[in-house]
């Protein structure tokens, strides 16, 4: 059984149609990254996942149990944590509450201090930078901290969402390096990425996203041999 | 009069502001508040003013013969916080959350909501006050240890008179305004209803159920009005079902003065309004040659919201500062 089995999903903004039917899988120690151009419906296929959205038809299945009726707030308890499109840092909270809102089902305040440094241990940039308000750090700082406080439930399930936007190529390769190191320590990563290059590099296996629908999926090494792969998203070689 | 006789009515002028503006703050903190969380303004927020006012009187009317008067004070003020609490939570859960759980991006349909609730708590009141008591015009009752000048002991400095009332509301605001700067900023419940503030679906995503934030939000502005009610009650003695709608909406301009949404403007907003409207009320006959009195007092709140409003809608202290009241 997998971890987590996204079946025939329809989710819609209005009157707009974002997912036509998507289907993926994503195994227990995997990275599965989706990859696709702008307004495939990759975010949208992550937001359905954890609750911002509500899939029209279709189901999500996490440890074979439905969650796509729960609100975002369950969903997160059960072990999926999401990192949002855009970080979504809480701009008027210090980075050491931005951590401890991650925190918010954990009553232990003892584990609380623990993943706190833990997550320091992993971004000392941000324990340099604790007292300091959200929204005055960089960009990549931001991404540190958007990742940081996901971590701070435990989660199982990891759902990121363009991790890479807007960094420069040093933190670029900084931030997919935590996401190996994650994944190793046994968390389960789901990466949607525009920077496919990179993202088939990491990943076990793949799905290529186009308006809606699943193009094409298997093997990431395949997947990134592929040429229509090359062609689309590799910018050729 | 004469300028020295304005001078030598200034320190007291500016203490009675001082009792008007933290009964302001306190109210407008609610506004705020729920603005912050819902981008709605609640104007059935100045009715559980009201609603704490009413309730003070009767909590005075069937202890108030022959008790303790500060112990009857005390329970009035935590009966009327529970009370206007509690009726704040329920006008979110009845009218406002149905309204949102359609979705409506009209932010018109919550602000007529509003008023429409207003009117509603309005009547209610009217309604339960004339069949229970056959009357609504309330009076609070006049205690002499509430009318002693706490200030005549100490040889009354700058000629300045306090009565004990006086201390109790400049003593419970401060001991109230302390209370949710903690709960604000040093609780979990505090950082959660910030973090809805800034963000409610990324709230979400940390496992905070945003209902649950914004009914709390409403239970502690309610909370407040409430004991701002009693303590309104207890100075201006006089209540009626609709003496919440004058303080309401000047509450409403001091949150807007402030920065609505920024907790700590609602409080400078609120203890600058009071100032404003009583140092009005003082010298606005001498300042205009007596074209316009003292009446004229009450017109200044709504020509600074006017002026706010066209020349810093973002309020004195803007949105954008840290939640530190």
């Amino acid at each position: 059984m997998s971890l987590l089995e996204v079946k025939n999903i329809y989710t819609f903004y209005g009157q707009i149609q974002a997912l036509k039917g998507i289907s993926l899988e994503v195994n227990e120690g995997e990275i599965v990254t989706l990859i696709g151009s702008n307004g495939a419906g990759k975010s949208t296929t992550l937001r359905t996942i954890s609750g911002m959205n509500k899939p029209r038809r279709g189901e999500v299945l996490y440890q074979g149990k439905p969650i796509h009726k729960m609100p975002a707030n369950q969903i997160v308890a059960l072990g999926i944590s999401h990192v949002p499109e855009g970080r979504r840092i809480f701009p008027r909270l210090t980075v050491e509450e931005n951590l401890e809102i991650g925190a918010y089902l954990l009553n232990d305040s003892k584990l609380v201090q623990e993943r706190k440094e833990r997550a320091f241990g992993l971004f000392p940039r941000l324990a340099e930078r604790r007292t300091q308000k959200g929204g005055t750090l960089s960009g990549g700082e931001q991404q540190m901290l958007a990742i940081g406080r996901a971590l701070m439930q435990d989660p199982k399930l990891l759902l990121m969402d363009e991790p890479s936007m807007g960094l420069a190529p040093v933190l670029v390769d900084f931030i997919f390096e935590i996401i190996q190191k994650l994944n190793q320590e046994g968390k389960t990563i789901l990466l949607v990425e525009q920077n496919a290059r990179l993202a088939l590099e990491i990943a076990h296996r793949g799905y290529v996203l186009q308006t809606g629908k699943l193009t094409m999926q298997g093997p990431a090494k395949e997947l990134a041999a592929k040429p229509e792969v090359q062609e689309a998203y590799l910018g050729g070689h | 009069m004469s300028i020295a006789e304005l001078l030598s009515i200034l320190p007291q002028t500016l203490l009675e502001g001082l009792l008007l503006g933290f009964v302001y703050a306190m109210v407008a903190l609610g506004y705020t508040m729920v603005y912050g969380v819902l981008g709605l303004i609640n104007f059935a927020h100045s009715e559980i003013f009201m609603i704490g006012a009413v309730t003070g009187i009767e909590v005075f009317r069937y202890l108030g013969n022959g008790g303790n008067p500060y112990l009857i004070l005390l329970l009035a003020f935590i009966v009327a916080a529970a009370v206007s609490g509690t009726v704040a939570v329920l006008v979110e859960r009845l009218a406002y959350r149905p309204l949102r759980r359609r979705g409506s991006k009209n932010v018109l349909v919550p602000l007529i909501t509003a008023i429409g609730v207003s009117f509603l708590l309005q009547d209610l009141v009217r309604a339960i006050e004339a069949l229970w008591h056959n009357e609504f015009n309330l009076q609070y009752p006049s205690y002499d240890t509430f009318n002693y000048d706490v200030l005549s002991k100490l040889g009354s400095p700058l000629g300045l008179t306090l009565a004990v009332k006086g201390l109790i509301v400049i003593l419970v605001s401060i001991l109230m305004l302390a209370g949710l700067n903690y709960l604000v900023n040093r609780t979990k419940l505090g950082k959660a209803i910030r973090a809805v503030a800034q963000d409610m679906s990324t709230a979400g995503l940390m496992g905070i159920n945003p209902d649950v934030i914004i009914s709390r939000t409403f239970l502690i502005g309610g909370s407040l009005a409430g004991v701002a009610g009693v303590l309104f009650g207890l100075v201006y003695t006089n209540v009626t079902p609709y003496s919440g709608f004058q303080p309401g909406i000047k509450a409403f301009t001091a949150a807007v003065l402030g920065g609505i949404g920024n907790i700590p403007g609602a409080v400078a907003g609120g203890l600058v309004l009071g100032e404003l409207e009583t140092l009005g009320g003082t010298y606005l006959g001498f300042l205009t040659g007596g074209n316009f009195g003292s009446e004229y007092a009450q017109v200044l709140a709504f020509l600074i919201l006017i002026l706010i409003l066209l020349f810093r809608p973002q309020g004195l202290f803007g949105q954008n500062v840290s939640e530190k009241v």
